[in-house]
């Protein structure tokens, strides 16, 4: 498996650490009740298809968003989260 | 070597003849010989004995899909079973044994399975087996395993040099017989970086076994010529006895290649080496296997493929004796002829169907063979035929059942392949594996003409692909015989006849599990072990479906085939970890002190990737204990000394840093003064506490945290997650300066005056932080504690952190002091409470370890709505608590578990664990730091420590962590 | 007291095994410059780039960071945070007509001259170890944690000798 860095360009996938769904990403705010938090934190989906999850790229320290396909092992988009230059 | 023929044997170099063993016997080949064709050369046709019947068997092929002819080779650490003699290169002095027999190969004790065989079909182990339930682990498996089981282990570290390396290319083409030197030509001259892998030692693959002629030359010469024209170009790789072994994910392949095990003293150079291959594009030209016909007794030595025959002849220069040829299809009355014209004697050509030919020697048409004779190796053959059954003498048996394509690689990604009833065999569809083409016989294309124009079709495809465009290019002249089969899987005649002869599965076996109902294809393969041993069906699978088709009456399509799994031939597993063993498992981190620690003795041990002095013994100190309790003492009485550089050190800039820290403390960090430090807290966003550390304002937007050793790596990994997905835009940056810096804690009531002895004035307050100078260099100086004794870290840039270590020691000495190591620093730690990894282990909250008032009320931070969930908060957590031994010389264990004084000793009634202890001679009895149920209320509570697994009990008072100075006076000084 | 000792982070180098030589080298001060969102700071690489910057060489290091090599720590007000990081990399090149197929049993980079080519920087890892590597005229520039310098030598060298064993067949 190999995945395109936007900053370092494609890079086997040992360079990668996984982390679990893109979902991370939502964080509810403190107020938004139990059932918010509990889903943020521990309900995942796992599709036949297209997915969104998180990899960290360790050489160059970029949090990845990555689109895939998990039945055609298809990689659909890579993007780097945050500000990247 | 009785059996050569004169002149013939592309491979071998008849003026270098090579001494080998074989069970002990000495044997003569030539340069350039395979084992097994340099043992068939000196009449040795017997190379070992079947898995489950213990059969006399040779050699079945000339190539790497060998099912029978496994040896074991090498002796001391290097030995290796299971080695395929059809593969393995002489050399002078290789050493091979036969494997699987008991007793000398001619007269194998357990051949007594043989005769047995009616009670040993499919299923038999699970059927026999089953009861007593007992005698299974100790009576039946052992015995089992011992008479079955392929070569032995050394059973010891294999010592040699393995490599593993990677390529990258636009085009990598796998396999060099005419399909693939020719695509590997186009591409090439097409200006493509070109990978081309062969699994052989010279590459042209059928053109060198069958030799037909190609662009009005012999085939071999063609193929040299191209290799000679792509060995000269810049963009070309070649890579023979190169196994490209799996397809994987964005055009990423596994491929093993053999360095050196085909010298005798390999030395430096690596036995094998594994390669990952990142390819552009590919073209799977990897050929087609011949295939045997299940026949009564097909499995003597000297019963072979007619393509293995053919082989032997043309590479190795073997002479076969008198052949019987038996084949289905045209393929294998093309060998007969050219068999027949190198004046190879022809027995008989056997074929099913009715020919009308004729041939210089004697045809059987519609005629089978029914049987073969022959102890230890092929005498007769039985031939079925409208006239009755002959006996024909002769020494081999030429078995041409058909070509299936090597379309393995191509199925890697769980592709399906699809029947052809042209060829009967399966070919591979477009698309299985995205970016790769299959080309020539691969695809069911057999002859030398169709192929080398598949293999421009091919490359010109990849070219496309990868925006070159192909050179015009004559494909040359070449054989273009159409190929017509007959198939025929199983002559029924009563007897075995064998399918898998690896595993010893014939085809009543596949019957027997069809009518006891597995009749799927995977339950087949499971129930008869049908193309699970080292070869992995690659010459029985189709024929075994076949022969289930056949039984269920589901025909071939719908049977289908199993799923084929990389490796494609056996990969050793010293090769795909290469280099991972003793210093080369894992990097190996050392502190700026190392060196002096070893030379002042003290054994050093591993933390996380780290190695750190775990005491420094003096003269007449014989164990831990002694070292440890002196360290303790003279830093609880004087100073000590430590490097802490292992801690990690994140740099923390920018206008926002102080609203990050808040964001990821469990405390305020954004009022902290600057030239202050403050203890914090990390959580996970589940509540759980992450990591603890110090954080220092070392200006107004500048901040240095430290991590623990352990959570150096995730702690960086969650901050930059931190950063890059909830604080966008925010004015911040981490850099890591963990290695930039080396540090060293001073402790003890003379830490100040040894300070003062290096001209270091630390007018610092508990918990301040400020520059400093220090044998002229610019370093940085921390007041805070570990140990609970005035304490400072020194820290200076990592280049002088030897020469500053070294002077702490000698001003710690001249002072009373001593370096101490991480056996004293964890009693001093434990005395005083301070957490580590060892209680903040991942499920354990900020409250559980009595640390819940740091968890500000004021903002929001990391893990804080998770940590309030209702069942974190009610009672009956386990807290952190101090333990005592009643009896003040008992020793208490880490791992053993808390009970009421009077329970047993069951889960339901667990009390808590223990996570940490240390001897105390400051108290002058171990102690304990662990969790107990609402333990914060159980201080003063008589306990008992249970350790199931070293059989202790002892009574325990549960009592406040911090067990000593509690107050902190000596800290803060 | 007397001044201290700066210690080299590696030691027993040169060595050369058949047509690869690893050697220590001294990349003179080292900065990390890390800019803030938004601002531009003035010869700040792209990924993978390599500019002159001040007498000394700007290298593309990571996300949203270059290292300044051979230069005095610039003053850049407020447009970057800047990290002093002298000590805390361990340098060597590795040069020689085997330097590439060396380093090819040593990382999962592409080191075909398009995808890596001299001048430029990428982050990978050599074996297990973090790295920064810088291709060269010559070869390659490697920097890792000064901790695994020993490391850093352990595994260039295992690779150099298996390399130069092919080479003497």
């Amino acid at each position: 498996m190999r995945l395109t860095c936007p900053c370092c360009g494609p890079r086997d996938r040992r360079e990668y650490t996984y982390y679990g769904a893109a979902e991370f990403l939502n964080r509810p705010a403190p107020d938004a009740g139990l059932d918010a938090w509990d889903a943020y934190l521990h309900l995942r989906d796992n599709p036949a298809g297209e997915t969104r999850d998180l990899w960290y790229h360790d050489p160059c320290q970029s949090w990845l968003e990555v689109t895939r396909n998990t039945v055609t092992h298809e990689i659909l988009a890579v993007r780097a989260l945050g500000d990247l230059a | 070597m009785t059996h050569r023929i004169p002149g013939k044997g592309l491979l071998i170099d008849r003026a270098r003849r090579v001494k080998f063993t074989f069970d002990g016997k000495g044997f003569e080949g030539f340069q350039g010989d395979t084992l097994a064709s340099a043992l068939l050369a000196s009449g040795q046709r017997l190379m070992g004995r079947s898995f489950k019947y213990h059969r006399p068997r040779g050699p079945l092929t000339m190539g790497s899909e060998e099912p029978s002819a496994l040896v074991q080779i090498h002796e001391g650490t290097q030995q290796t079973p299971n080695v395929r003699a059809t593969v393995q290169e002489l050399y002078d002095g290789l050493t091979a044994r036969s494997q699987n027999r008991m007793g000398p190969l001619g007269f194998d004790l357990l051949a007594v399975n043989d005769h047995l065989a009616p009670f040993f079909s499919a299923g038999f182990y699970y059927k026999t087996f089953m009861w007593p339930r007992a005698f299974w682990e100790k009576l039946y498996e052992p015995a089992i395993r011992r008479a079955a089981g392929l070569g032995r282990l050394s059973g010891r570290h294999d010592e040699s040099v393995y490599e593993k390396a990677r390529a990258h290319c636009d085009l990598l083409v796998i396999g060099a017989g005419p399909t693939g030197l020719m695509a590997a030509l186009v591409a090439a001259r097409a200006g493509a970086d070109v990978i081309l892998a062969d699994e052989d030692v010279r590459m042209g693959g059928r053109l060198l076994a069958d030799l037909p002629e190609v662009g009005g030359m012999p085939g071999p010469d063609w193929a040299a010529g191209v290799v000679a024209e792509l060995a000269a170009l810049p963009n070309v790789r070649l890579m023979s006895r190169t196994t490209v072994t799996g397809a994987y994910d964005d055009g990423t392949f596994g491929a093993l290649e053999r360095v050196g095990l085909h010298l005798a003293t390999p030395g430096a150079l690596p036995r094998e080496c594994f390669w990952r291959i990142v390819a552009k594009r590919a073209i799977l030209s990897s050929g087609a296997l011949e295939r045997p016909i299940a026949h009564p007794d097909n499995d003597r030595p000297g019963v072979m493929l007619a393509s293995g025959v053919s082989a032997m002849v043309n590479k190795w220069g073997v002479d076969p004796g008198a052949v019987v040829v038996f084949s289905n299809n045209d393929s294998g009355l093309a060998t007969a002829r050219a068999l027949f014209a190198q004046g190879i004697r022809i027995a008989a050509y056997v074929d099913p169907r009715a020919l009308p030919v004729t041939e210089p020697f004697p045809v059987y048409a519609q005629a089978e063979v029914t049987g073969t004779r022959g102890r230890l190796g092929l005498r007769d053959v039985a031939v079925t035929h409208a006239g009755g059954t002959s006996l024909i003498e002769a020494r081999t048996l030429a078995l041409a059942g058909g070509w299936n394509p090597t379309l393995h690689l191509a199925c890697h990604r769980n592709g399906r392949p699809e029947w052809s009833e042209r060829i009967a065999a399966f070919v591979p569809r477009p698309g299985m594996v995205p970016g790769l083409v299959v080309a020539g016989a691969a695809r069911g294309v057999f002859s030398t003409a169709a192929c080398l124009a598949d293999g421009l079709a091919a490359a010109a495809e990849a070219l496309a692909d990868l925006g070159l465009s192909a050179p015009a290019l004559a494909i040359p002249q070449a054989e273009d015989t159409p190929y017509a089969i007959a198939p025929l899987w199983a002559v029924d005649a009563g007897g075995r006849a064998w399918l898998d002869f690896a595993n010893d599965v014939t085809t009543k076996d596949v019957k027997l599990a069809a009518q006891e109902g597995y009749s799927s294809v995977e339950h087949m393969k499971r129930y008869t072990t049908q193309g699970m041993a080292p070869d992995q069906g690659k010459s029985s699978n189709v024929a075994a479906l076949a022969v289930l088709a056949e039984a269920t009456g589901q025909g071939i399509p719908a049977t289908g085939t199993t799923t084929y799994r990389p490796p494609f031939t056996p990969v050793s597993i010293a090769a795909m970890g290469a280099g991972g063993r003793a210093s080369g498992f894992a990097p190996q981190r050392f502190m700026t002190s190392d060196a002096q620690s070893r030379r002042m003795g003290a054994p050093m041990i591993e933390a996380g990737l780290w190695y750190r002095p775990s005491y420094f013994p003096r003269a007449g100190e014989s164990d831990w204990r002694t070292a440890c309790d002196r360290e303790v003492k003279q830093v609880r009485d004087a100073v000590g000394v430590a490097e802490v550089s292992t801690l990690g050190k994140i740099d923390v800039q920018g206008a926002d840093a102080g609203r990050f820290l808040d964001f990821v403390y469990t405390n305020t960090m954004s009022t902290l003064a600057v030239g202050k430090v403050r203890y914090g807290l990390m959580l996970r966003e589940d509540g759980m506490v992450l990591d603890d550390g110090t954080c220092a304002r070392l200006g107004p937007q500048h901040f240095l945290i430290t991590t623990t050793t352990a959570a150096a790596g995730p702690v960086m990994r969650h901050l930059d997650f931190v950063q890059q997905a909830f604080c966008a835009g925010w004015d911040l940056r981490l850099i890591s300066v963990t290695e930039n810096w080396a540090q060293f804690a001073v402790a003890g009531p003379k830490a100040r005056a040894l300070l003062a002895t290096l001209g270091v004035q630390a007018a610092l307050p508990f918990m301040g932080c400020a520059p400093m100078t220090i044998g002229g260099v610019q370093g940085r100086l921390f007041r805070i504690s570990f140990s609970g004794e005035e304490g400072y870290e020194l820290a200076v840039p990592a280049r002088y952190g030897a020469a500053l270590f070294d002077a702490l020691i000698r001003a710690a000495h001249d002072l009373g002091g001593c370096a101490y190591g991480m056996e004293a620093l964890n009693v001093l730690r434990v005395e005083k409470g301070f957490i580590t990894h060892a209680e903040i282990h991942g499920r354990v909250t900020a409250d559980d370890v009595g640390l819940g008032g740091m968890v500000s009320a004021k903002k929001d931070c990391i893990g804080k709505t998770a940590a309030m969930r209702p069942g974190l908060l009610e009672p009956g957590r386990e807290q952190l608590v101090g333990l005592m031994p009643v009896n003040q010389g008992e020793v208490l264990t880490a791992g053993a578990h808390l009970y009421n004084e009077r329970d047993a000793a069951t889960r339901e009634a667990n009390q808590g664990y223990v996570t940490s202890v240390a001897p105390s001679p400051t108290l002058g009895m171990w102690l304990g730091l662990g969790f107990l149920k609402d333990g914060r209320a159980r201080h003063g509570q008589v306990i008992r420590l249970d350790d199931g697994l070293r059989g202790r009990k002892v009574l325990v008072e549960v009592c406040n962590p911090v067990f000593f100075d509690p107050e902190g006076g000596r800290m803060r000084g | 007291m007397a001044d201290l000792i700066a210690e080299l982070a590696v030691k027993g180098l040169p060595v050369t095994h058949g047509r690869a030589t690893l050697a220590a080298f001294d990349p003179g001060p080292v900065t990390a410059i890390a800019p803030w969102p938004g601002r531009v700071v003035p010869g700040f690489p792209a990924p993978g780039q390599v500019l002159a910057a001040g007498g000394g060489r700007m290298v593309w290091a990571g996300r949203d960071t270059a290292f300044l090599l051979g230069a005095p720590a610039p003053d850049l007000g407020d447009l970057a945070a800047v990290t002093d990081q002298s000590d805390g990399w361990v340098w060597v090149t590795l040069t020689g007509a085997d330097a590439v197929a060396v380093l090819a049993r040593l990382t999962a980079l592409d080191l075909r001259p398009a995808a890596f080519a001299p001048g430029t920087s990428a982050r990978a890892t050599i074996n297990h170890l973090p790295a920064l590597l810088i291709r060269t005229a010559e070869g390659f520039e490697i920097a890792a944690f000064r901790s695994m310098a020993h490391s850093l030598k352990h595994e260039i060298e295992a690779a150099m000798t298996a390399v130069a064993a092919r080479r003497a067949l």
